[in-house]
């Protein structure tokens, strides 16, 4: 059985306030707990407040929890920077702007990620000697990628920077991938099409994925164990045969009972 | 011709500083002031160990350190007192003001008759302001080569990004407050070493010198892209040298037309207010052809 293992990821405990010591001061997650183990693909629900972007934050290190523990493959990490955490955390954003750098290539945001959490030294970047592996890696996105990887990314559709987005995060793997609604900001088709590939890639390369999604269907088609969050705690939390039986009808009247 | 050359020699000195403010303004995104204060402390610096018997060549580096420690304290201000950058930049400048009188004794200090980085036998032999020429040239030269080489490293490629989405950066495991300050260190330690230069071609340090510093060295930085357009970033490097001494060149036909020297920052703000001004101009007027024509026409002369 998995849970006998040390999870990769270990939250215990965790409280999280945001605008703490001011008069909107509230708290977002309250004494939650929540065990990542390798190769689960969780896909995340919640409503707008129930500390889902709260979590990752405090998962990534952007917000550091005001109590309780969090472990990496049984070692705190509660204190760790968000620079260290990067080690073993990828990392996508909703917003297309905040995952790449603008005036950058394509090829030079691919090679800063390939670099992720590794020390920065005055050792030459050797760009062109990493164009085919980049050239390859963006192919298989299949939107035209590949044909801009000299183009900086501020010159690219938001679909594009997505995907790049994804990549930039896998490139070198993760032990833990956050996604953070990556595909909210996109038009219908290239959202369904970024999600195919996601879905494709997490499970080719047995990555450990946690997504925020909005999308019920996408909750229920893709990973191998879902939770709910309400109110700052992990209300629900199926996986495996559970979650595949699990049906938008049920999950529909689950969060009847506690909106 | 004579102020022709000089102009050109002016304008390679003072592309050192055009060059160390582009690390700050166009890499890491903001205008820092400290290089208001770490321009004379640099001057001061250099003229008070030479005037002490320090090497001119020992004395220009000292002014590097010294400005680069200025750069550092605004850094630390900046991102670990979380003082805004303006404010870190203005309090720094403020407080090299005094820093500047204690180095010098006084409000100016004169290198009447000592040897300077201009008073080799070689660069005294050269025909009139040949010698601002050569040491100004050779100083971009060495100091654009060394920084194209630098962002092409990784560290170099962790310092562009911090300025260009440093969420980003962060989440892929830059320490963004280091290259931060790494940044100021650099480009105020250039600030000084531009400081240290323009004073002995001077051949002297006054404490208020750095007034209006941050203008010309944006002058240079924004002369270049407005007359050249969309360049690489190693081709901007250049072209704020080139912006450097066409700065100087409009300067010399503000003179020309009969302004005097003490207008020389209000001509200067003007001159940096217009080139901002000018993408947005060029596109509410369509000026864009008749800019084209008139570097052409330059360039034809």
């Amino acid at each position: 059985m998995k849970q006998n293992k040390v999870p990769i990821l270990s939250l215990k405990n965790i409280v999280t306030f945001v605008n703490r010591k001011t008069p909107s001061e509230t708290m977002i997650l309250k004494h939650l707990n929540l065990d990542v183990f390798d190769g689960d693909f969780i896909t995340i629900l919640g409503s707008n407040g129930a500390g889902k972007s709260t979590l990752f934050n405090t998962i990534a290190g952007t917000l550091p929890p005001d109590s309780g523990q969090i472990l990496h493959a049984g070692t705190d990490i509660t204190g760790d920077s968000v620079e260290k955490r990067s080690r073993f955390l990828g990392r996508v954003f909703q917003d297309p702007k905040l995952g790449t750098a603008p005036r950058m290539t394509v090829a030079e945001n691919l090679l800063l990620a390939t670099k992720r959490g590794q020390h920065r030294t005055l050792a030459l970047r050797q760009l062109k000697q990493n164009l085919p592996a980049f050239e390859q890696a963006t192919a298989s996105m299949n939107n035209g990628l590949s044909e801009r990887i000299n183009t900086a990314t501020e010159n690219l559709s938001g679909g594009q920077r997505q995907a790049l987005s994804f990549l930039m995060a896998t490139i070198r793997r993760p032990d833990v991938l956050l996604l953070d609604e990556h595909t909210a900001a996109l038009d219908p088709n290239t959202s369904t099409q970024l999600m195919e590939q996601t879905n494709e890639k997490v499970l080719d390369q047995k990555l450990t994925c946690l997504m925020i999604t909005h999308h019920l269907d996408d909750a229920l088609k893709y990973g191998n164990r879902l939770i709910v969050l309400d109110d700052g705690q992990v209300r629900y939390d199926v996986r495996g045969k559970e979650k595949n039986e699990l049906t938008k009808e049920e999950l529909l009247s689950f969060f009847g009972n506690i909106a | 011709m004579s102020m022709i050359v000089s102009s050109i020699g002016q304008g390679l000195l003072w592309a050192i500083l055009g060059v160390a403010l582009f690390l700050t303004f166009r890499i890491l995104n903001f205008p820092d002031m400290t290089v208001e204060g770490t321009f004379p402390l640099g001057a001061a610096t250099a003229v008070t160990a030479i005037s002490h018997g320090v090497s001119p060549l020992m004395a220009t580096a000292l002014a590097f350190v010294t400005g680069a420690l200025a750069g550092l304290i605004t850094g630390l201000l900046y991102t670990k007192g979380k003082i805004p950058i303006l404010l870190a930049g203005i309090l720094v400048m403020t407080a090299c003001l005094s820093v500047n009188l204690r180095i010098m004794g006084g409000a100016n200090v004169s290198l009447l008759g000592k040897k300077t980085v201009f008073s080799s036998q070689f660069l005294q032999s050269l025909p009139k302001y040949f010698d601002s020429i050569y040491v100004g040239l050779l100083m971009i030269v060495i100091v654009t080569i060394i920084l194209i080489l630098f962002l092409q490293t990784n560290l170099g490629q962790a310092f562009i990004v911090t300025g260009d989405n440093p969420v980003m950066a962060r989440s892929f495991g830059i320490n963004t407050d280091n290259m931060t300050i790494m940044g100021l260190m650099l480009s105020n330690g250039l600030i000084g070493l531009g400081g240290a230069l323009i004073s002995q071609n001077n051949g002297y340090a006054d404490i208020n010198m750095g007034i209006g510093i941050i203008v010309i060295a944006l002058a240079s930085i924004i002369i270049g892209e407005v007359v050249f357009g969309e360049l690489t970033l190693n081709q901007r490097l250049v072209a704020v040298t080139l912006g450097s001494i066409l700065y100087r060149f409009v300067l010399l036909i503000v003179l020309q037309l009969g302004f005097s020297t003490n207008d020389l920052n209000l001509l200067s703000a003007i001159i940096l207010a217009v080139c901002l001004m000018l993408p947005n101009l060029s596109k509410s007027l369509k000026l864009d052809h008749v800019i084209t024509k008139g570097v052409e026409n330059n360039e034809t002369k």
